[in-house]
């Protein structure tokens, strides 16, 4: 019998149906595998056991009266950027030091309401600033993958690092994360599996711990397309607790899969050639150019001119966001408190040890742009230069692109504490570069594996679509998983 | 533009963070790194263009004046690290 950790949300669900398998012994084995890989692979800061035993019998109960929910008995990890009350909740910082909401995330309430079972909390990059998972205060999370022949550590990205690499060891049968910048897609691709970030608006942000507000949004990091398409069903909805949820029903996205690409228009934008590219990267966005088309795809090649600013508008808009979201930790609702002599002493004592190098300095950059003086010349600036953005993207669309094609990381997975980037915050910031502007914009995109580089380590590419068409993602996205395969980590750990 | 010793103490300041002599110094660093690389903004004609408040046309959705929530005093201090009874404690700020 093959392993129950190896099955897909969809394999799974099946033989829990048909009551092949139960809940409980499928949550047992996932607990197991993570008991054996985590103090190799730093996934999980917080395992829930008697917690996911509990809702497995409950699935288990469902199961058997027939009552089972679209992801009734499926072992899920969750983020440490939500809500789960009563458990682990910290954003993997120090400064929220103990806390345990009251109260549960939309996005998981969603996900429990199906009949999903969570395992624990996910490692991250603290408040999900980072692209390495290594300004955790919990440690770097260790990517199952590593270079052929080699024993070097690599990062699996990040933020959402701990859920791609819990989703490559299966170590989950799917995870939650959140995206930014990138942060989803880039970690997706880093690890070999499928992230989407979906359109702005789609997930409810009630109950995620705040980032940058208008880019942060939740989507799954899963196996593969098809998994990822269930649990973004799940995930979405129509929340009155977020006033910038859309209304707009959910659709099955599940029901996309299989169907013909044939006559859709893809763009090739020829603004994400970067110089330094390495070779791989470019024989990848080719060869998945190669599948679409032999799909029946058409394939246009065409111009986003203000790409090159998304990042730098990015580093103004989202630290500045920041610098306002994280006021809020100041040592007297809740986590971590350093006593001063005074209370302006109290907030500086406890924020300063309270937060990490690379938030201090988001914030820090925040506070600076925002402030008296300056606000025109740079967060006016960066708002405007968004507003450009998005219109490159909606001259495309308009133009009768359906997709766009683009790779989702400008390299594959690179070691930890790696010196360059260390002492170079920008260059760890570039590694966003192909995906920030989706955020910019607002809008939904999908990071598939399509091959290996020479290294033996995943690639991913990227699809960008038009606003709340999630579905056209995950049919060309199928297509790419069809030709290239599915690619998973031989186990070292 | 860059910024000097005393704005970083000044921003810090600000920010309500308290930072070491060396830490300053470090961020003099990185603060410059990073405004040096989003200065190529400025390079951008964005005469007539309105900055962004939404990526979604979105008409805040408002729901009736009604009380939906509410009676969990107990919940809402449950995680402060100071509290007597329903209260937040924090250093006396009234002389």
């Amino acid at each position: 019998m093959t392993e129950l950790t190896s099955l897909t949300i969809a394999e799974a669900r099946e033989k829990l149906t048909s009551k092949d398998i139960q809940a409980v012994e499928l949550t047992q084995a996932y607990l197991d595998a993570i008991s054996a890989a985590n103090e190799a692979l730093n996934a999980y800061i917080t395992v829930t056991p008697e917690k996911a035993i509990e809702m497995a019998k409950a699935s288990d109960q469902r199961l058997a009266a027939g009552k089972g929910g679209a992801l009734e008995g499926i072992p899920l990890g969750i983020k440490d950027l939500f809500a789960t009350r009563d458990v682990h909740t910290q954003a993997c910082s120090h400064i929220l030091d103990g806390f345990e909401p009251k109260y549960e995330s939309t996005v998981t309430q969603n996900l429990w309401d199906d009949g999903a079972v969570m395992l624990g909390k996910l490692n991250m990059d603290e408040f999900a600033m980072g692209s390495s998972n290594e300004s955790s205060h919990y440690g770097p999370v260790i990517n199952p993958w590593r270079a052929e022949g080699s024993n070097q550590q690599l990062v699996p990205g990040g933020s959402s690092g701990g859920s791609a690499a819990a989703v490559a060891a299966h170590l989950c049968a799917g995870a939650t994360a959140t995206d930014t910048g990138g942060s989803i897609r880039q970690p997706a691709a880093f690890t070999g599996t499928v992230g989407i970030k979906p359109t702005y608006g789609r997930c409810s942000r009630w109950g995620t711990v705040a980032f940058a507000s208008s880019l942060d949004q939740a989507g799954p990091i899963a196996r593969d397309v098809r998994d990822a398409a269930i649990m973004l069903k799940s995930m979405a909805s129509v929340d009155a607790k977020d006033t910038t949820s859309v209304d707009l029903a959910v659709p099955d996205y599940e029901a996309s899969l299989g169907q013909s690409v044939k006559g859709m228009k893809i763009g090739i934008p020829e603004e994400y050639r970067v110089d330094g590219m390495p070779e791989e990267i470019e024989k990848l966005w080719a060869q998945g150019i190669a599948f679409l088309k032999d799909a029946g795809a058409e394939i246009v090649d065409i111009t986003l001119p203000h790409t090159k600013y998304a990042l730098p508008a990015y580093y103004i808009v989202a630290p500045a966001e920041a610098s306002s979201n994280l006021a809020r930790y100041d040592g007297v609702r809740y986590g971590l408190r350093v006593d001063g002599k005074d209370i302006i002493d109290m907030y500086e004592k406890t924020r300063a040890a309270g937060f990490g190098k690379e938030v201090k300095r988001r914030i820090m950059i925040g506070t600076y742009v925002l402030s008296a003086g300056y606000y025109d010349a740079y967060y006016l600036q960066a708002q405007k230069v968004r507003t450009l953005i998005k219109r490159d993207f909606e001259h495309v669309f308009d133009a009768g692109v359906d997709a766009i094609l683009t790779p989702a990381t400008p390299s594959s997975a690179f070691g930890v504490a790696d010196e360059n980037l260390a002492a170079d915050p920008v260059a760890m910031y570039l590694n966003d570069i192909f995906t920030v502007t989706v955020n910019m914009a607002g809008l939904p995109g999908i990071a598939v594996p399509a091959g290996l580089d020479k290294k033996g380590l995943p690639l991913g590419l990227q699809l960008i679509g038009k606003p709340f068409e999630e579905e056209t993602l995950f049919k060309a996205a199928y297509v790419i998983e069809q030709a290239a395969g599915r690619f998973t980590p031989a186990r070292w750990w | 533009m860059s910024v000097d010793l005393a704005t970083v103490k000044r921003v810090a300041r600000l920010a309500r963070i308290a930072v070491s002599e060396d830490e300053a110094e470090r961020m003099v660093g990185e603060l410059n790194g990073i405004l040096g690389f989003v200065e190529q903004l400025s390079e951008v004609d964005v005469s007539g263009v309105e900055p962004m408040t939404s990526v979604t046309p979105l008409v805040m959705r408002k729901r009736n004046d009604q009380v939906t929530d509410g009676d969990k005093v107990d919940d809402i201090v449950a995680n402060a690290p100071e509290t007597d009874r329903n209260f937040f404690l924090v250093p006396k700020v009234v002389e």
